[in-house]
């Protein structure tokens, strides 16, 4: 409350309940969620931490780059953060429709090209579209349902077009093939549906034709999706094959114990028993290294961040900010749950990478602008966003 | 609208909070995960994560040296050089391979196994292109190394023979482990370790063997070695110091020249087996270097079995020399030594006529007559008398027939008849005139050299049942002795007058005038032999050819001459060495064994081995009880002025090859 006082008193506008308050730079520095960029700097710091322990207590070949990453995501994270949420809210459509067609590029680039290229060369780093679209889905459904009015949700023909907003990057990303990534956008898109209000029989329905689809799906995966998800119903038949990388991470960091082998100490992750420890399995080397309380102290950092999502969701005054921020939360949420429980043996082998803490650009780029949009919800929070907006559109 | 908002807000507060329940849920999950992980399965983590790293690696011991009973190396280890290529080192594996090719040609097939091996092994894995590298290929990869990056010299131990065939049958050879040698001893399973696969080496190999050491290394997920935690040193193996007499041994080698031949030198007191000769004779170190298949099947073919040693493994007829033991049993069994037979060239028993090898006969022969003209006609009518299966109780008695406790691994039985033996392997009944043939040791009568010389040995050293023994102590790196055989051989129950008779009837076969080696008596002064001679029919002899006058053995193919043996030993005066030699298909034994037998024996009283530690042969008489004196020594004779007084007949040992190299 008393910040809509101040609001009131700088911008010298006498709020009224549809009156919104005009930010200026200076407003907006002191408006930023501080405390959350700090979290996220103190989880990266984590990564850093951990990549220099990879190379062998080196910063070449990952840390230093890593920071690097860091230093540019943290400036998109700002900018992204200071533009004004009605202007996300404008262009969200533009900028799906743009990931969408990068992402067709891809897949037309990858089918005549060598087989499963995920990413475009910019040059200075190599853009993956289908983690930019993690982004783009929620900025194009929290669009959508920013203009629905709560009794057409309920309509099922009202669903058709967010249906097709996330399933046609879905499809597309799993015909890559990438698993990891098309299962993110379905459950992404799936809390904002939630969240939305849309009937929970509808979602009883989606889950029932997805058991259903299971055999045909079945079908269309590729031999090394359909082993990963057999070793990782049964990891022990394949202990040298693909059960291999699981063992492996299951017992580097059950090593670990309850402190850990010390930093740099990892046997399993620094002789390379470790698969991919400076991606996917880093949290395994950091559970091994600073063992169980270095890895609850890190899950306790991401849950801290997720809370303060939360938080600005429940803040938001608009439905879009609201709706985006959940879906940008639960995004952050899937990429740790499925990466963590993946390197504990829980969930199947599926290439996601921990987020701020695993080496590489795009995860890095996208987190960072996504949590530069969560920043804007909650510096726009006052912001009333009417349903159908004119010149807004 | 308003209400609409409101509603819509309603739900989206409880929807999220739902869903946020919902992650924490999951999340405390994943947190429960991870605890059960790292506390209570952290054990059984960190004890499969150490298995992980810890790689136990066997270090293989070197192998114990074989030395003759002076120390002069006959089986030692030497230094192996060998070409690696270590793939992650080279950048052109094609590059390389043919700059090395410019450097040390390489075959077709060689290039072809290379390229195999680097394809299929890690790259950290030395690939061996050659091995046995001599000295020049050695220096000229040496002097082109900047020019052959990856390409390393490496030095490993390879088993070498210095003596090459000369004491091949005895020290035996090394080679690589079958599947049916694995005993559970880890190293077995090292690739490249060796084993002896026959002769010493075999019998021996435990000792010779050592301990592996073990390094424990700390290895990544590829098996490439990070560091070693952890060093024991193995154990080296023991040095056999064996009985033989390397002079001796390469002398009789030499001696018995192109025949297919056995020769055994015995002390007829400890049963040390000073020399033992198998003709012809093969290169042991064609295994240690790799044999090849036309090599092999050379040897193998070979109607005069390389392979095999005849001293110990071969059965054959003894002929006369089986006559010691007839001699003895007929005494054992009341016949009177003195009492006189009359020989007229044959005998007839039955409708059968047993012939003597001289035609015209040898007129009355006594027991020491008998031996001397190894008349057959005698023994026939003695063996009558007391019956083949008292023959069969004194042979068994003297050694013959039987397996010998002795060293090497592969031994033949022989055959001494009796009538239950003839009834149990042959299922007929005994026939009175086999107890004849088989008198003069012929017939079913089948020993092994080295039989023959215990029989010597036993009826020469007061009646003790000596065995044959290669193994003189085993001796550690240090030369202090591990173990070292306590002798105490059964007194035999032999009456010595009738040891006396025998000897008086043997010492004549060269002694006397009428001796069938008279020619073949030693006349070095100072020196003496008696012995036996036998010569083993191995055809039979019609009555026709009789009729029509015997071929002689030069008119014989090889495979159907006689065999010819000689039993002996020296000096006559005191008998300490039995020397007992075979010749397979040699033709007679006073033309042909006597001679070798004699020369033998010789060379055996001039480099004297047993005479070598007079302090260890005071020890073995107090453990023997009496013990007739050792034969005259000349002093104490160091192995130079050995090598000197041999000059003639070794070559000398090339002391830089069998030097032992760590």
């Amino acid at each position: 409350v008393s910040t809509i006082y101040r609001f009131g008193n700088r911008s010298g506008y006498e709020l009224s309940a549809f009156d919104n308050p005009t930010l200026n730079f200076s407003d907006k520095l002191r408006e930023m969620p501080w405390t959350l960029f700090l979290l996220l700097t103190a989880i990266a710091g984590f990564g850093f931490l951990m990549l220099y322990s990879a190379a062998n207590g080196d910063m070449q070949p990952w840390s230093g780059r890593q920071m690097m990453r860091f230093g540019v995501g943290a400036i998109v994270l700002l900018t992204a953060a200071f533009i004004d949420i009605r202007l996300w809210l404008r262009f969200s459509y533009h900028i799906y429709g743009l990931t969408l067609l990068l992402l067709v590029a891809v897949e037309i680039k990858g089918s005549i090209g060598m087989g499963a290229q995920r990413w475009l060369n910019l040059g200075f780093f190599q853009l993956q579209p289908s983690e930019l679209m993690k982004v783009a889905v929620v900025l194009a459904l929290g669009r959508y349902f920013q203009n629905v009015s709560f009794d057409d949700i309920r309509k099922p023909l009202h669903l058709f077009i967010p249906l097709c907003i996330v399933m046609a990057p879905a499809a597309l990303v799993l015909r890559q093939p990438d698993l990891g990534t098309a299962v993110m956008l379905l459950m992404g898109a799936g809390a904002i549906f939630f969240v939305s209000g849309v009937r929970l029989w509808k979602f009883g329905l989606v889950i029932a034709s997805g058991i259903a689809a299971v055999p045909i799906v079945w079908q269309n995966l590729r031999e090394y999706q359909q082993k990963r998800i057999l070793t990782f119903l049964d990891p022990e038949s394949d202990q040298l094959g693909a059960g291999y990388h699981i063992l492996q991470s299951k017992i580097a960091l059950g090593s670990g114990g309850v402190w850990g082998r010390g930093f740099m100490e990892g046997t399993q992750s620094h002789l390379n028993f470790l698969p991919e420890k400076q991606t996917d399995f880093i949290f395994t080397m950091l559970a091994e290294e600073l063992g169980l309380a270095g890895g609850l102290l890190v899950l306790s950092l991401y849950v801290m961040v997720l809370v303060y999502g939360f938080i600005i969701a429940y803040k938001s005054r608009n439905q879009f900010g609201r709706l985006i921020s959940i879906g940008i939360i639960t995004n952050f949420f899937l990429y740790i749950f499925i990466n963590v429980a993946m390197v504990m043996g829980v969930v199947p082998v599926v290439g996601v990478p921990l987020p701020l803490i695993s080496y590489g650009g795009t995860a890095m780029l996208t987190v960072m602008f996504s949590f530069g949009i969560l920043m804007s919800a909650y510096v726009h929070r006052e912001m009333r966003i009417q349903r159908t907006q004119p010149g807004m559109d | 609208m308003k209400q609409d908002d409101q509603s819509r807000y309603k739900t989206f507060t409880r929807r999220a909070a739902v869903l946020g329940g919902g992650q924490a849920l999951l999340l405390s999950a994943l947190a429960g995960r991870l605890y059960y992980l790292q506390t209570v399965e952290s054990e059984r983590y960190k004890l499969l994560a150490e298995e992980n790293r810890i790689n136990l690696r066997l270090i293989p011991p070197q192998r114990g040296n074989v030395t003759d009973r002076l120390g002069r190396p006959l089986a030692v280890n030497q230094k192996n050089y060998r070409v690696l290529f270590m793939a992650e080192q080279v950048p052109d594996t094609k590059l390389t391979l043919e700059k090395l090719s410019a450097v040390m040609p390489l075959s077709e097939r060689e290039l072809r196994r290379v390229l195999k091996e680097i394809k299929q092994k890690p790259k950290f894995v030395p690939i061996t292109i050659r091995e046995n590298l001599d000295w020049e290929q050695v220096a000229q990869i040496e002097v082109n190394s900047l020019d052959l990056p990856g390409i390393s010299i490496d030095v490993g131990l390879r088993r070498y023979y210095p003596f090459g065939p000369e004491a091949a049958h005895v020290i035996g050879y090394v080679g690589a482990v079958s599947e049916s040698d694995l005993t559970g001893d880890p190293v077995l399973q090292l690739p490249g370790f060796r084993i002896g696969k026959s002769g010493l080496e075999r019998t021996y190999d435990k000792p010779l063997r050592g301990e592996a050491g073990t390094s424990h290394v700390e290895v990544n997920a590829f098996g490439r070695v990070i560091k070693e935690t952890e060093r024991h040193e193995g154990i080296r193996g023991a040095v056999i110091r064996s009985t033989i007499d390397i002079d001796l041994q390469r002398y009789a080698l030499e001696r018995v020249g192109e025949e297919s031949a056995a020769v055994v030198v015995m002390d007829a007191f400890n049963g040390e087996i000073f020399s033992m000769v198998s003709a012809p004779s093969y290169d042991p170190n064609m295994f240690a270097r790799g044999i090849s298949t036309a090599e092999w099947n050379a040897l193998n073919n070979d109607p005069m079995d390389p392979f095999v040693n005849k001293a110990v493994s071969g059965a054959y007829n003894p002929g006369s020399v089986f006559k010691i033991a007839t001699a003895l049993a007929a005494m054992e069994h009341g016949i009177d030594p003195t009492r006189r037979y009359r020989c007229t060239g044959h005998l007839d028993v039955g409708e059968d006529r047993f012939h003597c090898w001289k035609r015209g006969g040898h007129g009355w022969m006594d027991l020491e007559t008998a031996l001397i003209e190894s008349c057959d006609v005698y023994f026939y009518e003695v063996s009558q008398l007391i019956g083949i299966d008292n023959i069969a109780k004194t042979a068994k008695k003297l050694g013959l027939g039987q397996l010998l406790d002795f060293d090497l691994p592969v031994q033949t039985e022989g055959v001494v008849p009796t009538k239950d033996w003839k009834f149990g392997t042959l299922g007929h009944k005994w026939k009175r005139g086999e107890t004849l043939v088989c008198s003069i040791g012929q017939g079913f009568v089948q020993t092994t050299p080295l039989q023959n010389a215990v029989m010597q040995a036993r009826v020469l050293n007061g009646g003790y049942a000596v065995t044959p023994r290669l193994m003189r102590m085993i001796v550690d790196e240090d030369g202090n002795p591990v173990e070292e055989e306590q002798l105490n051989f059964e007194k035999l129950d032999i009456d010595p007058v009738h040891m006396e008779f025998l000897k008086r009837g043997t010492d004549g076969v060269t002694m006397d005038e009428r001796g069938t080696a008279r020619g073949s008596r030693i006349l070095e002064p100072g020196m003496s032999m008696g012995g036996k001679t036998g010569t083993a029919q191995v055809r039979r002899i019609t009555l026709a050819e009789r009729a029509t006058g015997v071929r002689t053995n030069e008119e014989l193919p090889w495979k159907e001459r006689d065999h010819a043996l000689f039993v002996g030993y020296g000096p006559i005066e005191k008998p300490r060495y039995v020397v007992s030699v075979f010749v397979e298909h040699g033709g007679g034994g006073s033309s042909v064994a006597a001679p070798i037998a004699r020369d033998i024996m010789a060379e055996t009283l001039r480099l004297d081995p047993s005479g070598i530690k007079g302090s260890r042969n005071l020890a073995e008489a107090a453990n023997l009880g009496e013990i007739p004196m050792t034969v005259e020594r000349t002093g104490q004779r160091t192995s130079s002025q050995r090598n000197a007084g041999t000059a003639g007949a070794s070559r000398p040992v090339t002391s830089g090859r069998t030097e032992n190299d760590q």
